[in-house]
């Protein structure tokens, strides 16, 4: 994984955050994966929206699993705790990070594999439970690490490089999401930046459980003719929905719209959302019509990508527990039992 | 067989018909009147209709475990009539309700069986079906009262106060009471040559389950994240938890929560949560049993190498498999010390009675963030749902909690750079920090090889230099866990070892091979790795029966992989059909090793 230094190049003139720091400063180690791998395309997009957000290196908690997606948190925020689990096992350990301490902002790297096949559960859980994260699946349909195995987002008809075409029918995340009621579904591609940084930085200002699936093609495995997650492929059937402006908190928005074009919705953080619909008919706050759209455009052999369902009302795992707000782990553990005198007279119903 | 405060009480009832508060009325009477008493419940893995059993031991002497006697049997389920009539000692009585006639082949010379109508006589007296159903075991307690010589008015006033709120409810119960009270007093003679007598042994003393010793542990211990995964026979113990915490956590005047507790979707996803609440500085937990323990084990493997306190409460059933969810084994000691592939081994503390349950599970924090390793505690069922007598838990005041090696911010602000897993002060434990805390004190958790300094390695000595230092901390663990409680009745070469639930049968069982002049040397441990005085004592003695609650002699296993003690004078004494094991049992088969020559 990461044990070669990257060297720290700064310029003068790098632009700087509203914390002073520059881009650099949101760096990680290098990264080990392919030459041309999605995956480190979106690291790259993660350090931008972390850094243009201004998120404290210290206060961000990078989460994962196991997998080529999984080993890139190693690749940004080296300022940042990271937690590389168990195969399929980052939601349990965010549930849990997230319990202790909900001051941090978590990001969750997982691929197709960690989170559709073996940790599927865990997934489509933290979801029920409204958990507090940036949830990123970088999905290229293929098993990297151990040669190129499908997964369970292949589509059918897809074709490995060695062997016979997929048959079965792929999970896909958005809609899987969308059914559990996730309060923040978005889609993108490795190749979009563009697109791209803005979800991600509304993903993580988002309170509730906020899905990014980018395709994030394998070009070791899956990036050739006849298969569905190819640079190739999304490039052709790339269909954009919405794209999002995120404009920060006490920030004017300064973009030119047309006219109809732009519909801002505010965020809890104070945050504005600026949602650039390319679709004009498409309703993002009603789960219906988005399952119905994203399963004719699906069916068309097209990949819908923006924001596809935003929910800002929905209370987080917190809210629905009703905690405090400092952090557990805060907590000064005398105070958090009633002494001596109480323990005696709370056994008067033992005797 | 006339004795006084010496009498085993069984209850057959059929599951689901409120047996459990009329024997819990009867149970408590007899320790309101001071006498000390056991209770054990033998209950199916089932919710309604399926035969249940309570059994109260009246014990003057104070003994802790389960007898293997059975002295008055109220058998109230005509589906085990037989099988309940069977297991009455010779002399002894039975009690059923004789509103049907019974099987004219069903009977026993040897007992005294008593009839009373006790259906007839709810049905005269009580409307509705739920009500004579619940209100006929309420009338038992009323029998069982009149033939044992239980104070009536203590069971008054225990019904006062359960139905402080609801005045009706205490007078149909004590009218239920009364029919069976009088009905016994007038047709058999009472009191029963086996009886019960008020002392004074009961005072300062308390009874209470180990589930609900351990969930209070945990608040008291600070516990904020409690993880877990519905199963027999450990949901108890988040259902204390809980129950303790909504009492003492809520802030009266937000309603707001210092507390999380999380039903995960399995065992795999509840040991994740508990490992990333510790790993964010929370005070964590998860109970579960056997099964659970299989599948949480890839996480405990993690927790190990990744160096994470974690603390685990395994309540044993008995296994493999489902195996019987609702009987007792201490069945997991090898699958929990060695959980998960790879070199691991783990931290095991062993409670005997719900008083160790509640202090062990505030001792397995501070250990588990002193060692920063997987700690579990391993209850049982027995201790776990059983009623036990014990001392009035106590809370010191000047306890500090041990939070281990955390560097803070101004620490971490001073140092140069901080590595995760250095040994920095040659005790195996290294620093760690909190996310949040300190830009400088980041670093990559992760279950891959690592050198010391925390980063990815495929290096062989940087990889084996971190295992090996997994092996001093190893060693500083045997040192601060609890040494083990030994008794030497006199110099002697023979000697019982037990751990946990095991300790009430030994005790007592050395009480009566002392009778017979057997005089043996007792060690009962309360941790693994084992303390060096445990391998002193198998040294110090020829023969060693090791008694335990499992059929393949686990904690022999470990004592000789831990210990590398001499196995030929290690004596397997195994108790494993789900019963809690009982002092007889432990007498019978010493007697039978001497017999065959073995050194008492």
């Amino acid at each position: 994984m990461s044990f070669i230094a990257k060297p720290k190049v700064s310029h003068p003139g790098m632009p700087k955050n509203k914390l002073g720091l520059t881009s650099r400063d949101y760096e990680g180690t290098v990264s080990t994966l392919c030459a041309g791998c999605g995956h480190d395309s979106v690291t790259a997009a993660i350090i931008q929206a972390v850094f243009e957000l201004g998120i404290e290196p210290h206060m961000l908690a990078k989460m994962s699993g196991i997998g080529c997606s999984s080993k890139t948190p190693a690749y940004f925020v080296s300022q940042s705790h990271g937690f590389n689990s168990v195969h399929g096992r980052m939601p349990s350990v965010t549930t849990g990070a997230n319990a202790a301490n909900s001051e941090l902002t978590y990001i969750g790297v997982s691929g197709d594999g960690d989170s559709l096949s073996i940790g599927v559960g865990q997934f489509v859980h933290a979801i029920r439970r409204n958990l507090n994260m940036c949830y990123v699946i970088e999905n290229n349909g293929v098993y990297g690490l151990t040669k190129g195995q499908f997964s369970a987002s292949a589509d059918i008809g897809s074709k490995p490089k060695k062997g016979e075409p997929n048959q079965q029918e792929p999970i896909d995340p958005v809609s899987t999401a969308l059914s559990l009621g996730a309060t923040y579904i978005a889609r993108s591609f490795s190749g979009d930046k563009e697109q791209l940084v803005p979800l991600l930085k509304g993903a993580l200002m988002h309170r509730g459980f906020a899905l990014v699936d980018i395709v994030s093609p394998c070009v070791t495995f899956n990036d050739h003719e006849g298969s569905t997650k190819s640079y190739a492929h999304t490039r052709q059937f790339y269909h954009h929905v919405i794209d999002i402006d995120y404009v920060p908190p006490a920030e004017e928005i300064k973009a030119a719209y047309g006219e109809g074009e732009a519909m801002p919705i505010e965020m809890h953080d104070g945050s504005t959302i600026v949602l650039r619909k390319v679709d004009k008919d498409y309703d993002l706050t009603s789960r219906a019509s988005a399952f119905k759209y994203l399963r004719e455009h699906f069916n068309a052999g097209e990949i819908t990508t923006g924001l596809l369902y935003l929910d800002e009302s929905r209370a987080e795992m917190h809210e629905l527990m009703g905690n405090i707000d400092t952090p557990l782990s805060h907590l000064p553990l005398d105070g958090l039992h009633p002494g001596s005198e109480e323990l005696k007279k709370l056994q008067n119903r033992y005797r | 067989m006339a004795t006084v405060n010496d009498v085993v009480i069984k209850i057959g009832t059929v599951n689901g018909t409120g047996s459990a508060s009329a024997n819990g009325l009867l149970r408590k009477s007899i320790f309101r009147m001071g006498v000390p008493v056991v209770g054990k419940n033998y209950f199916p893995s089932n919710i309604q209709g399926l035969p249940t059993w309570y059994e109260i031991r009246v014990t003057g002497d104070g003994y802790q475990s389960r007898s293997n006697r059975v002295d008055v049997m109220v058998a109230m389920n005509a589906q085990t009539y037989a099988r309940d009539m069977a297991d009455v000692e010779p002399g002894g009585w039975l009690i059923y309700d004789s509103t049907w006639p019974r099987s004219q082949l069903l009977n026993r010379e040897d007992i005294t069986v008593i009839g009373i109508p006790f259906s007839r006589l709810c049905n005269e007296n009580f409307d509705g079906a739920r009500a004579r159903i619940l209100m006929k075991n309420i009338a038992y307690v009323g029998a069982v009262a009149a033939l044992l010589d239980i104070d009536l008015d203590i069971i008054t006033t225990l019904l006062e106060e359960t139905f402080a709120a609801k005045a009706h409810l205490i007078e149909s119960n004590m009218q239920a009471i009364r029919l069976g009270y009088d009905y016994a007093k007038e047709n058999v003679s009472c009191p029963l040559p086996m009886r019960v007598e008020a002392m004074d042994e009961t005072s300062g003393s308390i009874i209470i389950d180990g589930n609900t010793a351990a969930g209070l542990g945990c608040m008291y211990a600070g516990a904020t994240v409690g993880a877990w995964y519905p199963i027999t026979p450990s949901t108890s113990l988040m259902d204390a938890f809980r129950s303790f915490c909504s009492r003492y956590r809520v802030d009266p005047q937000s309603g707001k929560r210092t507390y999380a507790i999380i039903q995960a979707e399995d065992e795999l996803a509840a040991i994740g949560m508990v490992l990333g609440a510790a790993w964010n500085g929370a005070r964590s937990f998860t109970p579960t049993s056997g099964p659970g323990i299989s599948l949480m084990s890839e996480f405990i493997g993690f927790a190990y190498y990744a160096e994470i306190p974690t603390v685990i409460f395994n309540v044993q059933r008995t296994g493999p498999s489902t195996g019987m969810p609702t009987r007792t084994q201490q069945c997991d000691i090898i699958s929990c010390a060695y959980a998960s592939h790879g070199d691991t081994k783990h931290v095991l503390l062993f409670p005997a009675d719900p008083s160790e349950c509640f202090h062990t599970a505030v001792s397995a924090f501070d250990l588990a963030e002193r060692l920063q390793t997987p700690v579990m505690v391993m209850s049982d069922l027995d201790i776990g749902m059983n009623d036990w007598m014990i001392p009035e838990l106590e809370w010191d005041e000047s306890y500090v909690p041990d939070r281990g090696k955390v560097l803070g911010a101004a620490e971490l602000e001073e140092m140069d750079k901080f590595y995760r897993y250095l040994d920095v002060d040659g005790d195996g434990i290294p620093y760690r920090t909190l996310p949040g805390v300190h830009p400088k004190g980041s670093y990559f958790t992760r279950g891959s090889g690592h050198t010391k300094l925390g980063a990815y390695t495929e290096d062989s000595a940087a990889y084996q230099d971190v295992v090996d230092r997994l092996l001093v901390k190893w060693e500083t663990a045997r040192g601060l866990l609890p040494k083990p409680d030994i008794r030497y009745a006199k110099f002697n070469k023979a000697a019982l070892i037990t751990i946990g639930s095991g300790d009430g049968a030994c005790k007592e069982a050395l009480d009566r091979l002392a009778e017979q002049n057997i005089g043996l040397n007792y060690c009962r441990i309360k941790a693994f790795p084992f303390a060096a005085e445990v391998r002193e004592f198998i040294e110090q003695h020829d023969v060693v029966y090791v008694v335990e609650q499992n059929r393949d002699a686990q904690l022999r296993t470990l004592l000789i992989n831990d210990l590398e003690a001499d196995q030929t004078k290690l004596v397997r004494l195994l108790h494993y059909n789900g019963m809690p094991i009982n002092a007889g049992f432990v007498v019978d088969r010493v007697l039978e090793e001497i017999a065959k020559g073995r050194a008492a």
